[in-house]
């Protein structure tokens, strides 16, 4: 076990290897699936659901609840995994996955009533406006929720996450906070090659926003992110997490071809002993 | 059935923004998102009144989808309105996946639709709208037929419906003629004009059109039942199997191309339960362009004396239909 002394918190990463195992599990069972995201973003939703979300399991519509947008809808598997390991619902169902009539939908569907799915998703580049909606009506309410989105670095191709960004900006969104699965990687490959990013922190600070940019597989690296964004006022706020496509399977860390790809009942013991490690 | 007079011409923009302002002084959780054009689209009466409750959010009409998704789930009841074009067609994706497939209660205000907008030409001028947002499950479609059924219009859509609503209007002030106590229930065809020769099934400002016809119709002796469809989807079809069967010939009328739109949505039901020769009236696939509005309406063969024309060709059908069907009867004996 790599003892990682960089890990602030030995819980969230048990948590998040325990997350990472029901993910290759539940993808081996379904045959198809986003192998390579789920595994970028594992450690910023453990992060969410175990540190930084103001939430009850056991009351999935409480309404002083925060809330969480998934708009990388594909990723849906490492939702669900946190979801279950957070208490939301056994963990047996998450071999369902994808499965004719299963509340685990292949991109996240509300109609079939998972508890604590707060918006199905998967077209890439609507979730931030729905994150924006949610911040609005509560700013307008003068509700202390904090609203989160996750979005995708290839994501932020999409022109509609920039009429987001602006809107956000200009409503002064100060409890609205955006994290960036910055892996570097789409289907076609880097995303600097696909259709190039950079400067991205530039940009989202153009864009009036409280730009904070730190490693999305450290603990206290993330943690610290997020409280910084709390000390907001007036702007939203963007966290830029560095992750590393396939992180945890050692085997297909950095390859892009695992983005939309599941492994086989073969391939899935050994990644299994791989997030052991 | 006394007739229908027309009381002053007034736009269904107007009727509309009327209608919103009513749905926010009863209803606290209405909410008006703008996209740079709000006077124009008649949300400027609900934005002075209650500027704490209009979001301003640019010529960003996929954004404001979106965000009238987030606010909705947060318990607000969102009114966007913007030209018809660009609320509906633009936004298509977002209203696919964040307002039909959440199925949240969110009005989309359809400005400008039809041929009305006139001047501006073909980029304003939505002609597909009504095709594009009745093919999206729980998406519901509502096409006033004049002001004073756009303000029952918004109020019902505000009120009534719990997921997706789109609400077609226009910005040419038309005749206003139906009134209040006629009511809004969604999803019933209204009775304008009683007959059993034929019947005119018409939209919007077609209406209007189809009632003139029918008058004109009924001094040769032709009596045609007219319906008002203000509510595209979910569609009355008892009331349009009813037609079909004491009718035996149909013309829809509607400011949209013929594909797709009313007429489509009719001969689906007709054509499977009970089919009866059908004519359209409407835009035969072609764009708008640029005129005073009552020109266009004549130059793209959307008047009454259109529908007439249709009258003529639908009846025709039907006898012809009548004596093959007689002849088959006597050749079995």
């Amino acid at each position: 076990m790599d003892p990682r002394p960089e890990n602030g918190d030995d819980r969230l990463a048990l948590l998040a290897k325990s997350i990472r195992q029901s993910v290759i599990r539940s993808l081996a069972e379904a045959g198809s699936g986003h192998l390579g995201g789920s595994m970028s973003s594992a450690d910023i939703l453990t992060a969410l659901y175990f540190s930084v979300l103001k939430h009850h399991p056991a009351e999935p519509s409480w309404p002083g609840r925060d809330r969480f947008i998934l708009s990388i809808g594909h990723i849906a598997p490492v939702l669900y995994a946190t979801l279950a390991e957070a208490g939301y619902f056994p963990k047996e169902e998450l071999l369902t996955l994808r499965k004719t009539g299963s509340r685990l939908q292949g991109h996240p569907g509300r109609d079939h009533k998972l508890p604590g799915l707060e918006l199905s998703a998967g077209s890439l580049g609507q979730g931030l406006s729905v994150a924006v909606g949610m911040a609005l009506a509560c700013k307008m309410d003068g509700l202390s929720n904090r609203i989160y989105c996750l979005n995708g670095d290839g994501e932020l191709q999409e022109g509609s996450i920039w009429e987001a960004a602006m809107s956000a900006a200009h409503h002064h969104l100060d409890r609205l906070c955006v994290i960036i699965d910055r892996n570097g990687l789409q289907i076609d490959g880097r995303t600097e090659t696909v259709m190039a990013l950079e400067p991205l922190k530039k940009k989202w600070e153009a864009f009036g926003w409280n730009t904070l940019e730190c490693d999305g597989h450290d603990f206290r690296s993330l943690l610290s992110a997020f409280q910084k964004t709390r000390l907001e006022t007036s702007r939203p706020s963007v966290i830029i997490a560095k992750t590393v496509m396939g992180k945890g399977i050692g085997s297909i860390e950095g390859d892009y071809h695992w983005h939309g790809k599941a492994p086989s009942g073969e391939q899935a013991e050994e990644m299994i002993k791989e997030v052991a490690r | 059935m006394e007739r229908f007079i027309n009381r002053g011409n007034k736009a269904t923009k107007t009727g509309f923004g009327e209608g919103l302002l009513e749905a926010g002084i009863a209803n606290s959780s209405v909410v008006a998102i703008g996209a740079d054009i709000t006077a124009s689209v008649g949300v400027d009466l609900f934005a002075s009144k209650f500027p704490h409750r209009f979001i301003s959010l640019g010529i960003a009409e996929q954004n404001c989808v979106g965000v009238a998704a987030g606010m909705a789930l947060m318990g607000k009841i969102p009114v966007f309105a913007t030209y018809g074009v660009f609320s509906a067609l633009r936004t298509t994706d977002q209203v696919r996946v964040s307002l039909c497939y959440n199925n949240l209660h969110v009005v989309i205000g359809g400005a400008h639709a039809g041929v009305s907008v006139g001047p501006d030409g073909a980029t304003h001028q939505a002609l597909e709208d009504i095709a594009i947002m009745r093919v999206l499950p729980n998406m519901t479609v509502l096409s006033p037929c004049d002001a004073t059924q756009a303000r029952l219009a918004v109020i019902a859509a505000v009120e009534q419906c719990r997921g997706p609503v789109y609400l077609r209007f226009g910005r040419e002030a038309m005749p206003d003629f139906t009134t209040v106590d006629m009511g809004f229930h969604i999803g019933k065809a209204q009775l304008l004009h009683e007959g059993n020769d034929l019947v005119l099934i018409a939209t919007g400002h077609m209406t209007w059109e189809a009632l003139q016809a029918a008058y004109e119709l009924e001094k040769e002796g032709i009596m045609a039942r007219v319906l008002n469809i203000h509510t595209i989807k979910p569609i009355d079809e008892s009331a349009l199997l009813e037609a079909a069967r004491e009718c035996g010939a149909i013309v829809t009328a509607e400011e949209h191309q013929v594909a797709g739109g009313l007429g489509s949505a009719v001969s689906e039901v007709t054509s499977k339960n009970y089919p009866v020769p059908i004519e359209f009236v409407g835009i035969n696939d072609h764009f708008g362009e640029s005129g005073p509005p009552r020109e266009l309406m004549i130059k793209f063969g959307l008047t009454s004396e259109n529908i007439i024309s249709a009258c003529r060709k639908a009846l025709e059908r039907k006898s012809g239909q009548v004596a093959r069907n007689e002849k088959r009867g006597s050749e079995v004996i």
